[in-house]
């Protein structure tokens, strides 16, 4: 029996559990013939702002051990040209999650009102950790009322589900999850990369031109199990798609153990392409020997202590 | 671009470099000069990231005809594998990545500029330029002899060659740079290509500029992904029209740049190897 790797998110069904992570699908022009994109059930797009952003200054990655360190300052050629130019060649490699961002809650509404609707677009996910303009915070996520009022302001406008995305380090995180469910949100989104600073020791100067940026890859999964575990512990029901530093079937696996809906699979793309076939794959054949249908059906079986193992 | 896994033929020392030649048709078919290619480190070893590099020589004919190579020095965990790669071993290679130089029409005479391991896709554009029937002459740097690329091979391909040392141990003592005006005039330069660290090309554009002489330059810093995803290899370029700058990627847009076009000021920091070391 081959498995069924088709998911439903409390609503969205997307024929895998697999799902491109922001920022790592490039603008659906780039990788033909590398990227097989059948396997994925959705591509989140990269981050979109209102007006066209130019982006941090190079250099703009980094490697550290087990993670890369990067800084991209959103750039991205502003909401109208993504949904005239970008969206459409996305949409034809697969059904496209926009990563939504802004400066200021208004900035959010309106990228969210000018793409929500467009064709190809099957959900919304609200980027949260950037900084907030408006309040002068260094975070939108960094208050749970904060987050919930952006990510409930984007919801009660689309008529697609909104996955707020919160990062794995939030000390408030289910509080912060909570809250943004209850302001409307229909699911929420585990990953982004961890705060992270190098330096040149030779060149007396940072890695970034940024200065500081952010570490993702290997060395952020422990944490986005961990991140995953404790918001479905706390919100069985809402659906969670998680990522951080996931490459194989295996690791996808723990994520959906500890609670995840879908997998978002980021940094391997970058160095394997086809790293998302290498995790549908590495699930389907987990399933398999596991005698177990869908993916959904991991979704609770973590064998805790003092509870009985998965028979 | 095609993402083969080819068999290494060779890993060759020569100097400060190693050069890796490798069995991969798909790639060397479609290969032009300022092209490079980004190569899988091991699994779960310390580097993470492919490694990119620019294509030295790509065989479309003759007995080494389907066989690609390319240049680099040790510089870090990835380099150090490939420098221990065995012949007949196997490597997942991605390729060819980028837009590469673009040959001239008209004007006949070139002058590559190279520094350091820039000067091997010098190599691979020399033979194209006369294949073109253009005359191609050679400026060539290092920080010393041992770092100076394949100087034979240079001598074989260019009418005229300068080699020029830090420490004045091969050729003058200099920068390509401070020697590049002199060598324009005397071999009559009409187009100028160069590969080489940041404040070099820097200078070369400058240079140029000052002259009006064309320029081209293969610009080399950090680099993730090598095929256009993830924007972490942005180069700020003016935009034609004057009215500010974009960042574009070394890797899709570039490596090579219109030198006049890049802005330098926005550009600050001495490139390493495309994705380090």
């Amino acid at each position: 029996m081959r498995p069924n790797l088709e998911v439903d998110l409390a609503g969205l069904r997307l024929r895998s559990p697999v799902v491109a992570a922001a920022g790592c699908f490039g603008t659906g022009r780039e990788h033909v013939g590398l990227v097989d994109a059948s396997v994925l059930g959705a591509v989140v797009s990269r981050s979109v702002t209102l007006a066209p952003r130019p982006g941090s200054p190079p250099p703009r990655v980094a490697e550290t051990p087990s993670g890369i360190l990067w800084s991209v300052g959103l750039q991205n050629p502003g909401a109208a040209a993504f949904v005239d130019e970008e969206l459409p060649r996305l949409a034809r490699a697969a059904p496209v999650v926009v990563s939504v961002a802004g400066g200021s809650l208004e900035e959010y509404v309106a990228v969210a009102a000018r793409v929500h609707a467009a064709p190809g677009v099957v959900a919304i996910e609200v980027a949260l950790d950037l900084p907030d303009e408006e309040l002068d915070r260094p975070s939108f996520c960094a208050r749970p009322d904060r987050a919930a009022e952006v990510a409930g302001a984007v919801a009660r406008l689309a008529h697609v589900p909104v996955f707020a995305k919160l990062p794995g380090f939030l000390p408030a995180l289910a509080e912060t999850a909570r809250a943004c469910v209850r302001a409307g949100a229909h699911g929420l989104s585990i990953g982004g990369g961890l705060p992270g600073m190098a330096v040149d020791p030779a060149r007396r100067r940072p890695a970034l031109g940024a200065v500081t940026g952010w570490v993702s890859g290997p060395a952020v999964r422990p944490l986005a199990v961990r991140a995953t575990f404790e918001v479905a512990r706390e919100l069985p029901e809402v659906p969670v798609m998680a990522g951080g530093g996931v490459s194989n079937g295996d690791e996808a696996v723990e994520l959906l153990l500890a609670g995840a809906w879908a997998v978002q699979v980021g940094t391997a793309i970058l160095v394997d392409p086809a790293a998302p076939a290498t995790v549908a794959e590495g699930i389907s054949a987990h399933l398999a020997a596991a005698g177990l249908r869908s993916p959904a059906d991991l979704r609770g079986r973590l064998a805790l202590p003092g509870e009985e193992g998965p028979g | 671009m095609r993402r083969v896994r080819a068999e290494i033929l060779s890993v060759r020392k020569h100097g400060a470099y190693h050069t890796l030649t490798l069995v991969a048709p798909e790639i060397a078919e479609r290969a032009r000069p300022g092209q490079f290619v980004g190569v899988a480190p091991p699994p779960g070893g310390a580097a993470l990231l492919r490694r990119h590099f620019f294509i030295h020589a790509a065989s479309r004919r003759g007995g080494w005809a389907g066989t690609l190579e390319f240049a680099f020095d040790v510089r870090g965990p990835g380099t150090a594998w490939l420098a221990g790669a065995r012949a007949h071993g196997a490597v997942d290679v991605i390729g060819p990545l980028g837009t590469g130089f673009a040959y001239p029409r008209r004007l006949s005479n070139c002058l590559l500029v190279g520094e350091g391991h820039g000067v091997a896709p010098l190599h691979f554009l020399a033979q194209e330029l006369r294949a073109r029937g253009k005359r191609v002459d050679m400026l060539v740097g290092a920080e010393g002899i041992e770092g100076v690329f394949e100087p034979i091979e240079g001598k074989r391909l260019a009418t005229n060659i300068s080699i020029v040392t830090d420490d004045g141990s091969l050729g003058e003592r200099g920068r390509v740079a401070d020697l590049l005006p002199e060598a324009m005039e005397r071999w009559g330069t009409e187009v100028v290509y160069a590969a080489a660290p940041a404040p070099t090309l820097r200078r070369v554009a400058q240079v140029c500029r000052e002259r009006r002489v064309p320029a081209q330059v293969a610009v080399e810093g950090p680099m993730a992904c090598g095929i256009g995803l993830c924007f972490g290899c942005a180069v700020p370029v003016l935009r034609r029209n004057g009215a500010g700058y974009d960042h574009l990627r070394a890797c899709v847009e570039g490596p090579v740049f219109n030198a006049g076009r890049v802005s330098w000021d926005r550009w600050p920091w001495p490139g390493s190897a495309p994705g380090g070391g």
